[in-house]
């Protein structure tokens, strides 16, 4: 089985292929990109056939990648049940995506070049799902965040994009160092970063033992805090005394946090702060909170992007993440509680923002963040399993939800729902699509999501420490329905609001991924029935080698509990956009506040400016200042200045004491020159006479007077 | 003619300079294309050294290939002592790659093109000297042999601060050079008698226990300001900028390209080998000041607005990294598996800003010499308007911050995983540097290229033949060795396994 | 045979007689053709040393060949000077050729 390398060449040829010839292709680039990832999806296939084949075990492809002292990096792909399942998820999205595209990109002045950028983000997310090393795992992931910023910016004209790009690339930025450093960590304890080394049993549980205690949490958790706070009220505030006020808050918080917390010290594994290290990456990636800021902005990418980057394969990586590296995570279950509890924060804290979102993408993206924040809870409280499952329903629905709302803002020219409305009728077979993935994203009994939801809240109901995830992902699950409702209502129902807007059907290009995507957001449910459940066959626990994990049975206590949040939240939406019985607005006198601090996203980015952003450029200038007046003007400079001063003076002392010296020896000779000039008179005849009278002396004197 | 190569190589572009005199200064363009066609002889040569390398497992002195060793002055121990190792291959390769870029970049020069090209051979010979000497004399010489033409480089053909940066550089990096000098002298008459320059008994001197009084401390701090001065290592960096400023593009090319990696070239050849014991007493302070060079380095980089100032404060961060990695190969106490990642790292790093930071500075050239600005402020939106330039100047910003798949990546991976297990604590925060480089180039990105299209630069035409002939080869080689780094991996572990093993 | 002593009074008399036209004449060529006969009064005085003194060694005669390779230079270096130097002043009187003089 070496031919699994070709899964990500074959995208990497196209992309190359559409880069260096997109001129001439034109209007056929796309040809070239969806014949790539047809032949990666093929490949996939005959790669899972092959695994079935033999049982699971399956040759690697593995080469020697640099060497460095004694011993080799090597890097290389494998395949087994997880990887299939993600090479499945990617191929078919990148595929109906790039199809869509063929629509949604028709006439855009870079057109070739949006399927090259397509193909090269293919071919680096399917590389990062069959890598079989950490290593590569990292290039792969810092390649596929340098396709999404090339994506984000693909309109860069608009100061927005280009904005929303940079920032996507920062913030997974800062979580890449924490991938980065769990990589490091990882590599000094196993020696190496093949993934089959660092699961070894004995090492797993030799990073277990050690363990390493990290002093001054307490401290540092409280400035974190206090500085939090102090931006929090620095955004919220208005007013002259905000910053009086915004500086007592923080200096509050952090004396309270401090007082509480200051003897606080935690002492964890080394296989804890590898994990947690790791899942920092993965926050960054998968949009956790607060790393999740950038993921709404991202929304300024063409659409179609959003669908496969954004929400179906990119922000999946992290989760992916942590499912690849569960054994380590799962050694120490103090690191998979940290990610139940981020996840679950998540999954309620963005939740709320869609709720009040009128951006159709903002929604969704929000959404995203939510449901993401589900599947790294699930895979916190256990249920690797159900997460996984969750990753694959929730990848097909939510592309088939954006690339919908592609196909909606194609239709009408906007992306405000308030402007739009009662699109049913003229665009049916989006809303079809859209309302299928709708229901599906709301955990509807009998589509994809609710086979997937039902599993997480079965595991989150079973977890050993509590009930409380279990209880947010009820209230995830009320929140989404909800909020999904709304959106629906919003943009397909009721009567157009706009009349400049002259909707219209998209092309059959368009509509035909929705369909794909829209029967898988049905049909891929049901390979997880409970109880006959083929994926958890698969992917289970016990195939990566962890032993001891319940197994939970289904319950139907549990499956009511979930539907009902879901049919609740979908039952008190209509009722006020449907068929508007309640208002929104009988909140407003005693809720106004939250609602304010919701609609600005809790104040996440002005926090961000205010806490990051303008220190770190006051830093930089500072430094530079130092750099230049400091270090450069006075010392070096300084210096320079020093030794001209000292050479003035010494260059009055060597004119008139050493150069008068030299000057007198020069005047002695010049004088004596001068006298002497005179016996040089040029005519050769008196210089003979000379040479014959001097002759003649000397001859006497030695002939005659010696 | 194995062992004659490198004095081929070194003394061609001499040879060639010799013969340019006598080409009349009204034919310049035959000026020009002489000096290109004598500078690919080089090239051809260093590649067929490379090729000829025999990799492996070596100990120090025995890692050395290529070698000649004649009297010179015997009475002083000087001897034409030249050879190369895992260390200098690369490095000479990189000097004769960048060499014939910078003279067909520099083929538009209209001032006194005889003078420049004539000074550009000068300056070869004394660069890849520099990477080929193996007796401390030779060294000296050809150390100061480079700073001539450079001085005359930036001081005729530079920018409006030409004569105060040229001559900044010169003195700056003459201080360095005069305490190295001070520092060979204590050296020569350290060894046994006779006294000898010559590299490889010092460095067996050395290995000796030779060199481990006080006096080998102050030895070891006149060295390290020599070749800190030269890298350049905080707080001795500020003739940079201005020296890049001003300096012609090709001036900066090879600046930034090979002229700071004497620097660190020099601790790897001459510090670590000759000066083990103080080398690893002192690792501390070398790894502080290189954390300080990657963080202040990238800080201060965020805060420029002239795009030259601001890769060449790039510089300082990324020399940074190299110096981390030499830094951490010597910690005492670490596997020398980790030494030799750490010193890979170093030299990949090394070559990597050698190729990547020629790449940016030519690129920065291209659109000065169309916009006549380098006001970062001043641009916008240029990407759609020069899609090409563009491209290559993404590809080379996204080099520089370490994207994996480019070589600088390889470089900084390796650091990182070498400088782990010598500090945890110096490599998290230089972490940091990461996150801050990634910063600044892509808002330089987003100033230069991104954004609505300033109409001042609506007619601005994209790169053009000649420039991406120069700028092909560079990004050849850094996805070359970023995809394949065992390529040029399998050299550099020669030297590095060499070099760690003298470490405990 | 000849004494050696009427050799050298005939090399005596031929150096006076250079010595006498050199310190007299004012005509450059003259003063060549002066230092010439005392160069040929030494080559004289060296060949009749030589054979008297020597035996059959040949020393003399060699150096007396050296001297007139040694003539000939001189004359033609000689010569193209007092050329070049009627070209210029249109005279080769070696008293007025002081344009070099302080």
């Amino acid at each position: 089985m070496h031919l699994a390398w070709l899964i990500p060449i074959l995208p990497l040829a196209a992309f190359l292929v559409i880069i260096f010839f997109g001129q001439n292709l034109k209007e056929r680039s796309p040809y070239v990109g969806i014949a790539a990832i047809a032949g990666s999806f093929l490949v996939s296939c005959y790669a899972a056939v092959t695994w079935l084949a033999g049982h699971g075990k399956t040759g690697d492809f593995i080469c020697n990648w640099a060497p460095y002292g004694s011993d080799m990096i090597r890097v290389g792909f494998s395949v087994d049940a997880l990887t299939i399942m993600m090479l499945f998820v990617v191929t078919v999205v990148s595929m109906m995506v790039q199809i869509f595209s063929v629509g949604y990109m028709h006439g855009d002045k870079r057109f070739p070049r949006f399927f090259a950028y397509l193909s090269l983000f293919t071919c680096a997310m399917l590389s990062l799902v069959i890598a079989n090393t950490l290593l590569l795992m990292y290039v792969s992931w810092e390649l596929v965040g340098l396709t999404s910023y090339l994506l984000i910016g693909f309109w860069f004209e608009k100061p927005e994009a280009m904005r929303a790009a940079k920032k996507a690339f920062l913030v997974t930025r800062v979580g890449d160092v924490g991938f980065f450093l769990g990589l490091l960590l990882l590599y000094a304890n196993v020696g190496s970063l093949e993934l089959s080394k660092i699961f070894e049993h004995h090492t797993l549980i030799a990073m277990a033992a050690k363990e390493v205690s990290i002093p001054a949490i307490g401290a540092i958790a409280a400035i974190i805090l206090g500085i939090f706070s102090y931006g929090f009220a620095a955004a919220a505030l208005k007013g002259a005394k905000r910053l009086p006020i915004a500086i007592i808050a923080g200096v509050a918080v952090f004396a309270i946090v401090f007082a509480l917390m200051h003897s606080l010290s935690v002492s964890l594994s080394i296989a804890a702060i590898a994990a947690l290290l790791l899942f920092w990456g993965a926050m960054g990636k998968s949009a956790q909170f607060p790393l999740h800021v950038w993921l709404p902005d991202a929304m300024e990418g063409p659409t179609p992007v959003s669908a496969l980057i954004h929400a179906a394969t990119m922000v999946a990586a992290g989760v992916y993440l942590v499912a690849r590296m569960y054994p380590v995570f799962h050694i120490d279950q103090r690191a998979l509680m940290v990610v139940a509890a981020i996840g679950a924060f998540t999954a309620l804290f963005a939740a709320t923002m869609g709720l009040v979102m009128n951006d159709i993408k903002k929604v969704l993206a929000y959404s995203t963040i939510s449901q993401l924040g589900y599947m790294m809870m699930a895979l916190g409280v256990g249920g690797y399993t159900a997460g996984m499952f969750h990753l694959m329903t929730h990848a097909y629905f939510k592309a088939n939800l954006f690339l919908g709302s592609g196909s909606v803002i194609h239709g009408t020219g906007t992306q405000d729902m308030r402007q739009m409305g009662g699109l049913r009728k003229k665009m049916p077979w989006t809303f079809l699509t859209f309302a299928i993935g709708t229901l599906a994203l709301a955990g509807f009994p009998g589509f994809a999501g609710f086979f997937s939801k039902d599993e997480i809240l079965l595991t989150a109901y079973h977890w050993e420490y509590g009930k409380i995830i279990f209880y947010a992902g009820l209230a995830g699950a009320f929140m989404t329905a909800f909020y999904m409702t709304r959106l629906v209502a919003m943009t397909f129902l009721g009567k157009p609001r706009d009349p400049s807007i002259h909707a219209h059907e998209s092309w059959k290009v368009m509509l035909i991924p929705l369909f794909i995507l829209a029967f898988l957001s049905i049909a891929a449910g049901y390979i997880g029935i409970p109880g006959h459940s083929i994926f958890g066959h698969y992917i289970n626990p016990e195939v990566i080698g962890i032993e001891g994990m319940v197994e939970h049975h289904f319950s139907l206590v549990v499956m009511l509990l979930g539907t009902l949040a879901g049919i609740v939240g979908i039952g008190i939406a209509s009722l006020i956009w449907i068929w508007p019985v309640l208002k929104f607005d009988w909140l407003k006198p005693s809720f106004g506040w939250v609602q304010t601090i919701v609609e600005n996203k809790y104040y996440m980015d002005e926090i961000n400016d205010i806490v990051v952003i303008k220190p770190l450029m006051f830093v930089n200038n500072a430094m530079y200042a130092f750099d230049r007046w400091v270090i450069d003007y006075a010392i070096v400079n300084g210096v320079g200045w020093f030794t001209l001063i000292l050479s003035r003076f010494w260059s009055v002392f060597d004119k008139y004491v050493v150069d008068g010296l030299v000057n007198l020896v020069a005047e002695t000779s010049k004088i004596g020159g001068r006298v002497l000039k005179f016996t040089q008179t040029g005519i050769v005849q008196q210089y003979a006479a000379i040479t014959v009278i001097c002759v003649i002396l000397l001859s006497w004197y030695f002939l005659i007077l010696r | 003619m194995s062992s004659w190569i490198l004095t081929l190589i070194t003394f061609i572009p001499l040879a060639g300079a010799l013969l340019l005199m006598f080409i009349p200064k009204e034919r310049p363009n035959t000026i020009k294309w002489f000096a290109i066609v004598v500078s690919f002889v080089p090239l051809v040569l260093s590649v067929i050294m490379w090729l000829n390398y025999k990799t492996g497992a070596a100990q120090f002195p025995h890692g050395i290939q290529f070698e000649v060793n004649l009297p010179w002055i015997s009475q002083l121990g000087v001897n034409y002592r030249m050879g190369v190792d895992g260390v200098s291959v690369p490095m000479i390769f990189l000097t004769t790659l960048l060499v014939p870029i910078c003279l067909i970049y520099s083929l538009i020069i209209e001032t006194r093109p005889k003078e420049y090209f004539w000074l550009f051979l000068v300056l070869e010979t004394g660069m890849l000297g520099t990477f080929s000497a193996l007796d401390f004399f030779l060294f000296y010489v050809f150390w100061e042999l480079t700073l001539v033409p450079m001085y005359f480089l930036i001081g005729i053909w530079g920018g409006p601060r030409r004569e105060y940066a040229a001559i900044k550089f010169f003195l700056y990096t003459l201080v360095g050079s005069v305490a190295m000098l001070l520092a060979i002298l204590a050296l020569y008459f350290a060894t046994p008698a006779p006294h000898t320059f010559d590299m490889m008994a010092m460095a067996k001197a050395g290995m000796d226990g030779r060199f481990t009084t006080l006096g080998a401390s102050l030895v070891f701090w006149a060295l390290f300001l020599g070749f800190a001065v030269k890298v350049p290592v905080w707080p001795f960096h500020t003739w940079l900028p201005d020296a890049h400023v001003e300096a012609p593009t090709a001036g900066s090319v090879i600046l930034a390209g090979v002229l700071l990696k004497m620097g660190t070239y020099g601790f790897l050849r001459i510090i670590l080998p000759i000066m083990p014991e103080s080398s690893q007493r002192f690792w501390m302070p070398l790894a502080i000041l290189a954390l300080i060079s990657i963080i202040y380095g990238a800080l201060v980089a965020m805060a420029q607005k002239d795009l030259k100032k601001l890769i060449a404060y790039s510089s300082v961060n990324h020399m940074g990294y190299t110096m981390l990695g030499i830094a951490a190969a010597v910690a005492p106490g670490v596997l020398l598996n980790d030494r030799a990642t750490a010193l890979n790292g170093a030299q990949m790093q090394m070559f990597a800003h050698g190729i990547i930071t020629g790449a940016l500075f030519l690129l920065v050239g291209v659109v000065y010499e169309r916009a006549h600005t380098r006001d970062l402020d001043s641009f916008g939106g240029l990407g759609a308007r020069v899609p090409v330039f563009a491209g290559l100047f993404t590809l080379a910003c996204f080099a520089s911050l370490g994207l994996p798949g480019m070589a600088g990546f390889i470089g900084e991976f390796f650091v990182f995983r070498g400088a782990f297990p010598a500090s945890i604590l110096i490599t998290a925060l230089a972490t940091i540097g990461i996150v801050v480089t990634a910063a600044y180039l892509l808002w330089t990105v987003q100033r230069v290229l991104l954004g609505p299209l300033n109409p001042k630069y609506e007619k601005m035409p994209d790169i053009d033949v000649r420039e991406k002939l120069c700028v092909a080869p560079l990004i050849f080689f850094m996805l070359l060795f970023g995809i394949w780094p065992k390529l040029l991996l399998d050299i550099l572990n020669t030297a590095s396994l060499a070099i760690g093993a003298m470490f405990k | 045979m000849v004494p050696l002593s009427w050799y050298i009074t005939v090399s005596a008399a031929l150096f006076s007689l250079g010595l006498f036209g050199m310190m007299t004449r004012r005509n450059a060529i003259a003063l060549l053709m002066s230092i010439e006969l005392m160069l040929n009064a030494a080559n004289i005085n060296l060949v009749a040393f030589s054979s008297y003194l020597r035996g059959p060694a040949l020393t003399g005669q060699i150096f007396a060949l050296f001297v007139i390779t040694l003539a000939a230079a001189e004359a033609a270096v000689g010569i193209a000077i007092v050329i070049n130097v009627y070209r210029a002043v249109r005279h080769i009187n070696a008293d007025d050729v002081n344009l070099m003089k302080w």
